[in-house]
Parts: structure tokens; C-alpha cells; sequence
């Protein structure tokens, strides 16, 4: 069958209630039969399309701007000195610059996503075929595409009905990237809609992607019990031959395993990965095992450990050429996008490939079919490791301790650490063969390495962390439950109620990298914190990986002690970076299974239910990339708040509410038509936290919506309040601002919140049918 | 060590970067000129003392001699409540901050904005950034840092400095603002 295409003519009607695109759409065999839903207003939104619901929430949630230059160079004319009022030569000012920059993250984001997707597609569908029908959980997922058929207004239902939306994708990240060309777009407000447009063409990218793999590949399809897998650098078999798989695009890695199982080898080589592709390595054969996340790159390559390294695309260190040559490893790069500079081998053959790398000749190699890929890297690791035997580029302990008797203690490495870890002074210790002070860096420490490139007695300071923790790098022993990507519809229908309603207190999500400001544990702590109290907790991505490397008092990891269900309590690994679309999903779920809401091409309706109802927060508490950067863009749009940890200020700006201003926050009341106070809830759309301490209370308090019953809003008041008194101590100041009712006060805290009341001259308010939309309104009243 | 080099080596703004504190007096002056100062505490001082006492004694100090309410971030709040001090207010740096951007905003007391900002004890990098903020956006606040190392993005700030001389300016500091 031939490739679809999209071919729609639109003619758009813009009425009082709403714009209306008329749509005629063909796209081979999509919803023609198959969905009788009738189309919503907007289905493939353009730039402008969703403007007005964008400008609704940022009125609300206005940027406080911080920016990391008071330069641009992007043209030029540049440098421009933007500091204060003054303007580029382009007539550009600094608010409108830190947007664009936002702008031109989420875009890179969002390429990123899809250029991965399309790659993906095109090799699933080579392999399986276009009409290969998309499956991500049987009869238990009924909404297999909610963002796809939210935005585009189709129901996919082969891998060939993918391909159009990725078309209309690549079409929109084109456009708004055109739109950061010097002299183009000039208002800081239409930038940020346009990045909130990015996020959420991001999020189509990224379901397409993961609903393709799980169909295609048959990973776990939304299955609360898959597999547990080893996690750690502990848990690699260090005498067999050691493949090391990086990155995030998964077929290469899916052709290493079925090379070693066609040949029976899988008993004798290991498999190993991180990063992303680590997770979906899991989903594809839970044998393989996740070294750790994106900042495992460097400790685990300079052991010796990997005979191989297959890296395909995204956060991969851009000089593990090097790394790998150090250690005597050779590099297969897969990607179009990731080269290295090295030579393209494709299309040589198996042998004489081999041959290049076992006898050192070629230390590196393109080659950009992934089944040559699996049978190559396989081989190359089992000739490979008996002539390597794990060499090593750790010092060894006395090694160790002469590196840093050459320190002169010029404090440059910990000027450039991004955690201003104390370094030197370990350093200075260790000369005195003291290493506790660099084995306690181990835990803190990023693994970029740049304290190593300040030092200019070249010592290779994070090896010496490394070396000096090799204790903690044997027991990291840990495991995790392998992404099970997409939740089912039953489970939206029975927490729904529960979630709206406020019962359930929220679904707090850990995703994103792993630039942690104290490491991975704090991911983990708070994962387990939320679990225990009843949220629904979601990870993905390097935080999946976080939250398993660490035990409880009993011992148990945070997939061992928790369900994997999408249920109160549950901690639910989605899976690699693409499936955090299926956390969206199960938001657009909750409004369109659960609530019935009309979801194709709706976007704005349901948004605003997610937005009013919904109390879902992200948590990126190690956000580094531009990925990030969109995957957060596309939550703020559906009004998803996002925290992250301290160093996601560099993201130029945060989207933050003003709770004092209580003209902000007025909502539609859907049953009369008034415009009524609903409360400073969330108050926040992007927020950076300082500490871990200061993130979970804030993350309590942005579960809250202004459709919170009582009983729902005094569960979360009692949350909120309870993490307040642990860890910032006292009531929180602005209970009186969140207790509407007499009935939303928690029974426990009775006594002590009415005094708090009656300080603040508290008055009663309704609770509204809340909606930021005059259209949603039941009654006609509003002009 | 350059006294006036963003200690993070490559967190290098532009143009327009702070004057040094280089003696207490400077300071002092700054805070005495001020009409409506206002001091931004982070978790990061309970790692420090000055000469022997615990810095956030010695903020305490401060803030009661000078009259400057102290705006406590995060779980630094506790630190304050165990020795019954009370701060003027816990806000996140982040929020505190973004309202000083407003020129509307009244302060916590509802009486007058602020016009100088003091800020010490958040990350390095998350307080540069935040000071960027008000470098750019809030040009009716002066800010200036107690911070052992160079902050460029504030108007004033300690050069980077060993901590005992910096502990030393501190002190100074406060002794001063006694007379
Ligand atoms: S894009 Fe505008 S502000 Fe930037 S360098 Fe060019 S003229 Fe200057
Ligand atoms: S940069 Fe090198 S010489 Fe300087 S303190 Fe660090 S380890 Fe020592
Ligand atoms: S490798 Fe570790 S110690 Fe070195 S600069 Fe990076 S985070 Fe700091």
C-alpha cells in the first residue's frame, strides 16, 4: 500500500462561539468508517489557530524573565546589548529576545521529537508495513491516540495514517522556527504562544513515535505489570562481552537483541544501555539492563566495562568517540544525525567491518542500517572482549592520590561545576589519602566533566570521583519497572471521578533529565513521598531511572514497593522520553473517556476541562534539554503546571501567577454565565523550586483546581499543609486564600486553620462550575 | 583569584555588572540610603559561619539592627523558627522576586515598594539568573549580595573572597550599622 497523504482544503468560519474549520480531509483510510464523532473547531491548528485560549492563560501567567545574556549575537548586527530598555538593532527588546530564545529551544525540542519519530516510522513501517495496525493495549485502550485525535482530529489506525500527522508536524515546526528569524515575530506574548504551539506539536511527535514502537515492536501495551528490569551499574556482568547501547532511537538496539537471539547468544553477552534508549531496550526484552541515566556516560565508559558502544541520536556525549578510543572500545554511530566525523560503512560488508574494528584500524564507523548494526556490534563485542579485558581509564587508588598531590587548589574545577561542588577541597584531602570527601561528591556529581576541562594540571577529576566511589558504583543494584507506555481506558474511567472530584489528591509526573541539583536520590524521595500519599505518581525518562535508584528502610526500590497501575498510590513508568505523551493522554482521557468531553479536534474545550479539573503537575527536576524544554510547552497548553529544580531558571523565564491579585483569577461560573473568583489555583504554570523541600510543597499545592470539591480540596489542603509543617515549618501563609468552605477545611487541622482564618478576615465563596471559556457556559447570559 | 569574575566561571552576563562591596562602609551606606530594603535568605547559609557564629545568627542581627525584613525561601524557614525569629514573610525566591519586578507591589506590608533587595544563601546559579531578572525588569530596585563569591548581575556584591575575609566584611557590616 502506497504512502497517505494529507489532503484537506480548509475553509474557516469564525462564529461568536467559535472559529470553525471546515475540514475536508482525506487521509487514506483514517476516521472515515471508523470514528463517527463529528469534527471539533480546530483540527490541524495553525500558528493562530489556539492563540486566544493561549493569550487566556498567560494573562493569568505572565513570564518573569531571567535572562542568561544580556546579549544577542543571532544576526549580524549583533552583538546588541539588550540590558534594561534598550533595544537590538532590530528593534528587539529583551522580553521579546528571552522569549524567542524559549521559542527556539522548544522548536529545537520539538524537531527533535519529530525528526526521531519520523526516523522511527519510517523504519517500523519499512519493517512492518504501513497497514501494520496500531496496538498500544488491546481491547483495554479504546482512545489509542488521544493527542493525535485531539489536535488533528484523526483517528489513526495503521502505522501508514501516522505518516500525515508527522507531515503536518514537520509543517508547523518549520513555520515557527521561520517565525525566530531576526525581524520576524516582535511581541513577547505571541512568542510564548507560539512556544506553547511548539510544545504542543511536540507532543503529537512524541505520540507517534511511542505508539508506533509499542505497536510495531511489541513492548508492553499499558500493561500495569511489566516486567521489572536490573538497573545499576552493579547489575552488568562484567566478565561477559559488554555492548553499551546509548541514546533514544531504539532500532538498532532492537536488532542487537534479535541478532543474539536468532544465534542463541543472549546468555553469553550483555546488553547494557542509557539514556533512553536504555528504557526502550527494557520494553523490547526485559534482559537487557539500564546502566543508569544521561549522566552515567562518562563513569561507565571510563570503566572498561562496554566492549561496544552503539550510540544512535540525542544527549549522547559529542565526544564518546573519544571516551570510547580511551578505553580501547570501538563506536558504531547509527544516525544521520549524529556522524562523529567518522567514516560511512553501510554498505560494506559485515566482515570486512568487523576486521576494521577488531584489529584497531578503524576505531569508529558509521553505518545507518540498523540490522547490519546488530549483527556487527555483537560480534565485535564477543571478539573484542578477551583482547580489551575491561580495559580501564580509572587511576587506580595510588594513582589517584598522585593526581591530586599535583592539585595547586586554584579552585577552577569548582568554579565549573554546575552544582559548586566542593571539589578542591576533596582534592585536597584525597593528596593526604583521605578519599571519603570525593566518594561523598559521587552522589551530587552531573558527570559532564567539566571540572576536568578547567584543570590546568589536567587531572582527570571526575575519574578521581569515580575511582574513589567504586564501593557505591558495585552496589548500585537497583531495578525498575519497564515502561508500559500508554494508560488503559478502564483505569482512566475508574480514577476519573476520584481525580476530578479531588479524591485523589493529583497525578504528580517525574520527567526529564537528569541535571539534578543533589543527584538522583531527592527524584526518588519524592516519588516515594507522593505514592505514600495516595497521588497517582508517573516517571519517565532519566527520572524513571531516578526514582529506582534508591531503597527504602526495608530495602525495596520504588517499583517493588508500589503498584505500577494508574491508580492512586500506583508509580507508573510510561517509559523513554516519546511516552511521556501518554501522561498528556491520560490527562485529554480523563476529560473525553472519563467526562465525556467531544475530543476531536476540541482543543480548546479540553483544555480548559484539563485546566480546571485535572490536577496534574510535571516535575522536571533535573530539566536540561531543549526536549525538555517543549515536552513542558506542551503540558502549559493543555494547563498543566511544571516545576523544576533550580538550574531550570537558565530556561529564561518562569509562567507564574500573581496570588495576591485576585482580579486574575476569575473564571466562568458554566452554570450561571457570572464571572466569579475561582481562586489562585494553580497558581503557578512554570516554576523553578530551590530545593527539594520547597518543590514538593509547591507541587502539593498546584494539584489544585478551581473544581475541586470540598471533600477533594481539604484532601489536598491536608497534604499541602502537612508538607508545609515538615518542611518549611508552620501553616503555610496563603491557606486562606485556598479554603473557600467551611467543608474545605481538613477535619485534622480544624482548630488551627480557623484561627489562621480568622487572621486573614476569610470570607466564604462558591465553588464554581469553572471555565475560562464563555462558550462552555450552560445558560446563554454572557454577552 | 579575580575578585570581580562571575565565580562560575562561564556565567559571564554582559555589559553592566556590580560594583564590589570592598569595604563594610559600602554597604552600610547602601542600606542606610535605602528607603525600603528588603533581604532574600536561601537554605544555602546554614552551610556558613561567620567567626565562629552560625550566619544566619548573624543575618538575624542584621535584620533586627537595620530594620530589614527577611524574606525566608524554602526550608530555610526552619532554620529561622529554631531560633524563634520569625521572618517577614516565606516566599520562594522566585515569587519574591518576581513581585519586585512589579512596580505596583506594595510590599508584604502593603505600604511602599521596596528599593534595594539583599540576597544570599541560593544556589549560585539560580540566584544569577534571578538577579538577571532584576538587573532587567525591576529598575527601581537596587540589589546587592552577602555571598562569599561575585555575583555580576547585582548592583553590589563581595568579590570573590576567602571566607574569612569575607566573614570578616560581614561582620563589619553589622558592627556598623550598630553606631
Ligand atoms: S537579532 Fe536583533 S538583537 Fe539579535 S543580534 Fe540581530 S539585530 Fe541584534
Ligand atoms: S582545577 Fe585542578 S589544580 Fe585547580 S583545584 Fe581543581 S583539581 Fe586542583
Ligand atoms: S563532573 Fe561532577 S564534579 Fe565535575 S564539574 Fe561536572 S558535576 Fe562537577
Amino acid at each position: 500500500m502506497g504512502r497517505k497523504s494529507v489532503n484537506f482544503s480548509i475553509k474557516e468560519i469564525n462564529t461568536d462561539l467559535a472559529r470553525f474549520r471546515d475540514l475536508n480531509i482525506t487521509i487514506g483510510a483514517i476516521t472515515r468508517e471508523q470514528w463517527d464523532e463529528p469534527m471539533g473547531p480546530t483540527p490541524f491548528p495553525s500558528l493562530t489557530t489556539l492563540r486566544p485560549w493561549d493569550q487566556r492563560l498567560l494573562k493569568r501567567y505572565k513570564p518573569f524573565y531571567l535572562p542568561f545574556c544580556d546579549l544577542c549575537c543571532m544576526c549580524t548586527y549583533g552583538k546588541c546589548d539588550l540590558t534594561g530598555s534598550k533595544k537590538g538593532a532590530c528593534g528587539i527588546s529583551m522580553s521579546a529576545q528571552q522569549s524567542r530564545t524559549v521559542l527556539l529551544s522548544a522548536c529545537i525540542g520539538a524537531a527533535t521529537h519529530i525528526s526521531h519519530s519520523r526516523d522511527l516510522l519510517t523504519h517500523l513501517i519499512a519493517a512492518s508495513g504501513r497497514d501494520c495496525p496500531i496496538n498500544v493495549g488491546g481491547t483495554g485502550v479504546e482512545v489509542e491516540a488521544p493527542i493525535t485525535r485531539l489536535v488533528c482530529g484523526i483517528k489513526p489506525i495503521t502505522l501508514g495514517d501516522l505518516e500525515p500527522v508527522l507531515d503536518y508536524c514537520e509543517n508547523q515546526v518549520t513555520q515557527l522556527l521561520a517565525v525566530t528569524h531576526t525581524g520576524q515575530e516582535g511581541n513577547n506574548l505571541d512568542f510564548e504562544s507560539k512556544v506553547f504551539h511548539a510544545g504542543m506539536i511536540d507532543h503529537v511527535g512524541m505520540e507517534v513515535a511511542d505508539i508506533a514502537q509499542v505497536s510495531a515492536l511489541g513492548f508492553p501495551k499499558a500493561d500495569a505489570e511489566a516486567p521489572l528490569v536490573d538497573l545499576g551499574l552493579g547489575t552488568v556482568d562484567t566478565k561477559k562481552p559488554v555492548i553499551l547501547v546509548i541514546g533514544h532511537n531504539v532500532p538498532p538496539a532492537t536488532e542487537i537483541i534479535d541478532y543474539l537471539k536468532e544465534n542463541d547468544l543472549f546468555p553469553e553477552v550483555e546488553v547494557t544501555g542509557i539514556c533512553c534508549t536504555a528504557l526502550d531496550i527494557t520494553r523490547y526484552s526485559p534482559k537487557a539492563k539500564i546502566v543508569g541515566p544521561i549522566s552515567w556516560q562518562l563513569r561507565y565508559i571510563r570503566s572498561g566495562v562496554p566492549d561496544v558502544i552503539v550510540i544512535d541520536e540525542q544527549c549522547i556525549r559529542t565526544d564518546t568517540l573519544f571516551e570510547a578510543a580511551r578505553i580501547n572500545t570501538p563506536l558504531i554511530a547509527t544516525s544521520e544525525k549524529n556522524c562523529l566525523g567518522l567514516p560511512d560503512l553501510t554498505h560494506e560488508p559485515v566482515e570486512s567491518i568487523i576486521s576494521g574494528f577488531v584489529t584497531g584500524t578503524v576505531p569508529g564507523a558509521l553505518i545507518l542500517d540498523p540490522e547490519k548494526v546488530g549483527e556487527v556490534a555483537v560480534r565485535v563485542a564477543i571478539a573484542m572482549a578477551p583482547q580489551r579485558k575491561k580495559h580501564s581509564a580509572l587511576p587506580t587508588k595510588h594513582q589517584l592520590t598522585e593526581w591530586a598531590k599535583k592539585c595547586t587548589q586554584c579552585m577552577l574545577c569548582r568554579r565549573a561545576c554546575p552544582n559548586d561542588l566542593p571539589v578542591a577541597q576533596a582534592i585536597r584531602l584525597a593528596a593526604s589519602g583521605n578519599l571519603s570527601g570525593l566518594d561523598e561528591l559521587y552522589d551530587d556529581c552531573l558527570g559532564c566533566g567539566r571540572c576536568e576541562s578547567a584543570c590546568k594540571q589536567k587531572i582527570p577529576v571526575h575519574s578521581l570521583i569515580v575511582t574513589a566511589a567504586d564501593k557505591k558504583t558495585r552496589e548500585e543494584t537497583f531495578c525498575l519497572r519497564s515502561g508500559r507506555g500508554a494508560i488503559q481506558d478502564t483505569e482512566i474511567r475508574k480514577v476519573g471521578g476520584p481525580i476530578v472530584l479531588g479524591e485523589i489528591p493529583g497525578i504528580v509526573a517525574f520527567v526529564g533529565c537528569a541535571n539534578y541539583p543533589k543527584g538522583s536520590r531527592e527524584v526518588a524521595e519524592m516519588c516515594m513521598e507522593f505514592a505514600r500519599r495516595r497521588y497517582i505518581v508517573c516517571t519517565s525518562g532519566c527520572s524513571a531511572m531516578s526514582a529506582g535508584m534508591y531503597r527504602d528502610e526495608e530495602g525495596k526500590t520504588a517499583y517493588e514497593r508500589y503498584s505500577g497501575a494508574f491508580e492512586a498510590g500506583g508509580i507508573v513508568n510510561v517509559g523513554s522520553c516519546v511516552a511521556n505523551a501518554h501522561i498528556a493522554g491520560a490527562a485529554i482521557k480523563i476529560a473525553s473517556v472519563f467526562a465525556k468531553r467531544p475530543l476531536r479536534g476540541n482543543y480548546e474545550e479540553i483544555a480548559d476541562y484539563v485546566y480546571n479539573r485535572v490536577g496534574a503537575v510535571g516535575v522536571a527536576w533535573g530539566a536540561m534539554s531543549q526536549k525538555a524544554a517543549a515536552i513542558a510547552a506542551g503540558f502549559w497548553r493543555l494547563g498543566i503546571p511544571v516545576v523544576v529544580g533550580p538550574h531550570g531558571t537558565k530556561y529564561r523565564r518562569m509562567l507564574l501567577g500573581r496570588a495576591d491579585k485576585e482580579a486574575d483569577w476569575l473564571v466562568y461560573d458554566a452554570r450561571t454565565g457570572e464571572q466569579v473568583n475561582g481562586g489562585p489555583v494553580p497558581e503557578h504554570l512554570f516554576f523553578a523550586a530551590e530545593t527539594k523541600e520547597e518543590a514538593m510543597v509547591m507541587i502539593a499545592k498546584l494539584t489544585m483546581r478551581p473544581n475541586d470539591t470540598s471533600k477533594g480540596r481539604a484532601n489536598k489542603l491536608a497534604n499541602y499543609i502537612d508538607l508545609h509543617k515538615r518542611l518549611i515549618g508552620g501553616i503555610p501563609p496563603d491557606v486562606y486564600r485556598l479554603v473557600r468552605t467551611p467543608a474545605d477545611i481538613p477535619l485534622t487541622m480544624k482548630d488551627e486553620i480557623q484561627v489562621h482564618l480568622a487572621e486573614h478576615d476569610w470570607k466564604e465563596a462558591t465553588i464554581p462550575d469553572p471555565t475560562l471559556l464563555s462558550r462552555m457556559v450552560h445558560s446563554r447570559k454572557v454577552a | 583569584m579575580p575578585m570581580n569574575e562571575s565565580w562560575q566561571t562561564a556565567e559571564i552576563p554582559g555589559p553592566k555588572k556590580a560594583s564590589l562591596i570592598m569595604k563594610p562602609d559600602i554597604a552600610d551606606a547602601m542600606i542606610r540610603r535605602a528607603k525600603r530594603p528588603i533581604m532574600i535568605v536561601g537554605h544555602g547559609i546554614i552551610e556558613y559561619d561567620v567567626e565562629g557564629r552560625p550566619l544566619i545568627d548573624c543575618l538575624i542581627d542584621l535584620s533586627r539592627k537595620a530594620k530589614i525584613p527577611i524574606v525566608s525561601s524554602a526550608s530555610t524557614n526552619k532554620e529561622f523558627l529554631a531560633r524563634e525569629f520569625e521572618p517577614a514573610a516565606i516566599m520562594s525566591a522566585i515569587d519574591i522576586s518576581y513581585r519586585l519586578t512589579d512596580p505596583e507591589w506594595k510590599g508584604l506590608d502593603g505600604k511602599e515598594s521596596y528599593d534595594l533587595a539583599i540576597f544570599v544563601g541560593l544556589p549560585y546559579s539560580m540566584e544569577w539568573t534571578i538577579l538577571s531578572g532584576l538587573k532587567h525588569f525591576a529598575p527601581g530596585v537596587k540589589t546587592m549580595t552577602f555571598d562569599c563569591v561575585y555575583q555580576p548581575n547585582a548592583s553590589w556584591s563581595f568579590p570573590n573572597s576567602t571566607i574569612k575575609d569575607w566573614a570578616a566584611s560581614l561582620k563589619g557590616i553589622v558592627e556598623n550599622l550598630e553606631d
